[in-house]
């Protein structure tokens, strides 16, 4: 194999394997002393994440989309504790409760995003702040998201802004295989361990098609130049995969060798084959960017092949072309509303392809994978729902919106906490200034845990990144 | 091959016939035949001959006019993107040649983009059955700042170009500067004296009686050009944004007495007051909200609604070529952050007409004008809102586009559907 990163990985591991052998040779069963059993620690970077101070807060009157396909008119929400603790139409307000007349206004479950660059890529933009791609491999899975998330990226507060209460932070898409992602709740913090989003499984950025095989095949990142083809991109996952069951095979062997009283050494550690073997085992979640709908149909059999599961297609610009497939394999789309044309693999892009999705069965997805996009993804869900009914396929608004809170949290695994309104979910709520399906609507009010991240009413109370401290535009309506 | 050339022979034969005008009159819709103003109920437009030849409430439709009824409907103006690169851009990235960025060319003052169009460019359809009729394009990227002569497009099939060398296009932002020297110190100095030296050879020229000037030269076309414009005959499109530099930029104006736009201008809301008094347009992105580099910290999508406060004529960047559509929508952003509705209807129409000197043909419904009319079903700026009708130059166009097809061909699921056309 010419992938380097595989290279070094092989070579490492013939060591390993012939130190392991010596090992075995000088020692049975009950022979002497163990040594300490390695148990690799999996999660050394906890979210330090604390919801802010909330109060109870009690919206009456609204529009209320529960995110889960169901609208209450004349709706209320009551939010305690930082918890949806009740949603109907007549809550009595709590005694300490501060009561908000939303008559004429929306209320929402907070948007997710599932594919942003914010705090990787952050603004300014600068060479400086290039922070999502790991150029040089094209397999780096044991590159981390949040290892270059910069929390003072200004991005995160005008998706609040829009309505943003979580998302999927991932590398970028040079590489065949990324690294991590990491999930986070949309509230400043000073390292990035505090937007960490509490209990949300890791996710690992895969890239199909066009960019790996430019990034390698011009020869300027890689002295081996591959990929240069979509067949070397399918190469690398293959061989990237069957190094993670090999990997797999050492640790368990060396479990079940300890077990039986065997003084044996651990395998050596290899942190791009642990994200890997990760997500063979179920723990790591893959997004995978992917335009055009021969590349995915390629990954449905690859994945079938190493029998892991791809939790996301990313872009998904042909997803309309097999929707049926990608509902028979449980696999959401993560989709613009009416990007295309930009690169060869955008050529085929629709304006109906979200709501196509959707009619199929499959699990549609609006992303932004934009610092501006993300600040208006209600807008996208918007023109994708008109452009849809307009091809005579008949959505409610209640039901788009899973589109953009639901489904992302689905594909996160993070449903059981957020991404619809419901009593004992985290109070990740939006109050919108009208129906958010409108262009002129703004998010009035945008809670993150039952706490005020974003107030557009009291300009005043919002946060202002470091970065824009003392700069011109400081705390400006943006 | 032989298979090729007789579809490609089928397609000229119906694109021919679609482009005859016809006589079309649009009644019962709520029109705004002024921008965002001169709302007219049940209006009654008469288009013939590619022109509007009337516009009233209520009024008759003469015999032999075909009629689109738009009675619930909302009819404006065709729309027009101020900055694009349409018919230069195929696929940007990867996709083989971009004739909107010439990155070896240096010097291109006198260079015109329009022998590069192409008016099959897919992006054509897929912008005007959105409502967008018309488009200021040009380069985006030369060797240094000078980015040649733009056009005025209109989006149908054929004799898209309304006027070809409508502005030249010089980019003195951070990238530009980069290009040029490496500091701005250089950039300016440079444009400064590219300048001088042409006024003060036009200033020499004027002082020779019409005997001594039977000698001279043709003037190249960089000298034609700086001469239309520093005798007011062109404007110049410059793209800057940071506060500093739309200061060198007024400054620039009061010394040479040229026509400026201004494109780009992040921070031009900062100084407002004092483009408003030098009669300086700026044509800006409205969703651009976030400090992207250096030259745009005081970015904010409320710049568009302050500028028009201040007596500042706008118009408005789409977030791309491809997406020059989504002009619309970044109205509708405008507003959202505080431009009134009319004024954001303004800058989609005639205030680009006006600042792209095609304001005598396009941006107003009204007798005399080209007939770019577009129905809507419901206010233009909202996202779910979408055109039942657009007609170009008098030609009502088919609301149809690769995508479209696209759409149709994959609505209902085959195993392959290639064969369905």
């Amino acid at each position: 194999m010419k992938f380097r990163g595989l290279n070094s990985t092989m070579l490492k591991r013939t060591a390993m394997v012939a130190a392991l052998g010596l090992v075995a040779a000088a020692c049975t069963p009950g022979d002497g002393e163990q040594g300490e059993f390695v148990d690799i620690d999996r999660d050394p970077f906890l979210s330090s994440y604390t919801p802010l101070p909330s109060g109870t807060t009690l919206i009456t009157g609204a529009t209320i989309l529960d995110g889960a396909g169901g609208r209450i008119d004349g709706g209320s929400i009551l939010i305690e504790n930082g918890k949806v603790s009740a949603i109907g139409t007549d809550i009595a307000a709590p005694a300490d409760a501060t009561v908000i007349d939303a008559a004429g206004r929306w209320v929402t479950p907070g948007i997710i995003d599932v594919h942003s660059h914010l705090g990787v890529y952050p603004s300014p933009g600068v060479q400086a702040h290039s922070d999502g791609n790991e150029v040089g491999d094209p397999v780096t899975a044991d590159a981390w998201a949040e290892h270059a998330l910069w929390p003072q990226d200004p991005g995160f507060i005008r998706a609040a802004a829009g309505g943003v209460t979580a998302a999927q932070l991932l590398p970028g898409s040079a590489n065949l295989v990324g690294g991590r992602s990491v999930t986070v709740k949309n509230v400043p913090g000073r390292v990035a361990q505090d937007m960490k989003f509490p209990g949300a499984p890791y996710g690992m950025k895969m890239a199909c098609g066009e960019n790996p095989k430019r990034v390698y095949g011009n020869g300027n990142n890689s002295p081996e130049y591959r990929p240069s083809t979509r067949m070397g991109n399918v190469a690398g996952y293959r061989q990237a995969w069957a190094d993670a069951q090999d990997y797999q095979r050492q640790w368990d062997k060396y479990e079940r060798d300890y077990k039986a009283g065997k003084d044996v050494l651990p395998p050596a550690r290899d942190l791009n084959l642990d994200t890997l073997a990760g997500v063979l085992r179920g723990e790591i979640a893959v997004h995978m960017h992917c335009y055009r709908a021969d590349d995915m149909g390629t990954m449905l059999d690859v994945m079938k092949e190493f029998d892991y599961q791809i939790a996301s297609f990313q872009h998904a610009v042909e997803s309309y072309k097999i929707a049926d497939k990608l509902a028979e394999n449980n696999i959401c789309s993560a989709m613009w509303a009416d990007w295309y044309g930009f690169k060869m693999e955008a050529y085929d892009g629709i304006r109906e392809n979200i709501p196509f999705v959707h009619k199929a069965g499959a699990c549609a997805i609006v992303h932004s994978d934009s610092s501006s996009g993300i600040q208006r993804l209600n807008q996208e869900a918007a023109k994708a729902l008109a452009d849809g009914r307009k091809a005579g396929v008949d959505i409610s608004k209640a039901d788009a919106w899973t589109w953009l809170s639901l489904n992302p949290a689905k594909s996160l695994g993070i449903d059981n906490k957020t991404g619809t309104l419901a009593a004992g979910k985290d109070a990740d709520v939006v109050l919108w200034s009208g129906d958010p399906f409108s262009v002129y609507s703004k998010a009035d009010l945008t809670f993150v845990d039952g706490a005020v991240v974003f107030d557009r009413l009291n300009p005043d109370n919002n946060p202002v990144m470091d970065f824009e401290l003392g700069q011109p535009g400081e705390g400006d309506a943006k | 091959m032989r298979k090729l050339i007789s579809i490609a022979a089928i397609a000229a034969a119906s694109f021919t016939a679609s482009v005859s005008a016809e006589d079309i009159a649009i009644t019962g819709g709520k029109a705004f035949t002024n921008g965002g103003s001169g709302e007219i109920e049940n209006a009654t437009i008469l288009v013939s001959g590619g022109k509007i030849t009337s516009v009233s409430s209520g009024g008759a439709v003469p015999s032999g006019y075909r009629v689109i009824d738009a009675s619930g409907k909302w009819v404006t103006a065709g729309f027009m993107a101020a900055d694009t690169s349409l018919g230069l851009t195929e696929v940007s990235l990867s996709g083989g040649i971009n004739d909107a960025t010439a990155p070896a060319e240096k010097g291109a003052i006198g260079l015109s983009v329009v022998p590069a169009l192409n008016p099959a460019n897919i992006f054509i359809p897929n912008t005007r059955i959105e409502g967008v009729t018309r488009a200021m394009t040009r380069m985006t990227n030369s060797g240094d700042m000078w980015l040649g002569l733009g056009a005025v497009l209109k989006l149908n099939d054929s004799d898209m170009v309304v006027q070809e060398k409508a502005f030249l296009a010089i980019d003195l932002d951070e990238g530009s500067a980069t290009e040029v020297g490496g500091s701005r110190a250089v950039l300016w100095s440079k444009l400064n004296e590219k300048f001088q030296a042409a006024k003060d050879k036009m200033d020499a020229a004027a002082k020779k009686d019409d005997d001594d000037k039977k000698d001279d030269k043709r003037p190249s076309a960089a000298d034609a050009a700086l001469n239309a414009v520093l005798s007011g005959d062109m404007p110049i499109y410059a793209v800057v944004n940071r506060k500093a530099d739309i200061l060198q930029l007024i400054a620039f104006q009061n010394r040479f007495g040229v026509r400026v736009i201004l494109g780009g201008g992040a921070e031009a809301w900062m100084v407002a007051d004092m483009l408003a008094a030098a009669g300086i347009g700026v044509v800006l992105e409205p969703s651009a909200n976030l400090p992207g580099n250096f030259d745009t910290l005081a970015q904010t999508s409320a710049a568009a609604g302050r500028l028009h406060a201040s007596g500042v004529k706008v118009a408005f960047i789409p977030p791309g070529t491809h997406n020059s559509r989504l002009v619309v929508q970044n109205a509708g952003i405008a507003v959202s952050m505080g431009m009134p509705w009319a004024a954001a209807m303004d800058a989609l129409t005639v205030n680009p007409a006006e600042m792209f000197g095609v304001g005598d043909s396009y941006g107003k419904l009204s007798a005399g004008m080209d007939a770019d009319v577009v129905v809507w079903d419901g206010d233009p700026l909202e996202v779910m809102s979408s055109p039942d009708a657009v007609l170009i130059a008098g030609v009502d166009v088919p609301l149809v586009s690769r995508q479209t097809k696209l759409r149709d061909r994959y609505k209902d699921l085959d195993r392959s559907p290639a064969f369905d056309r």
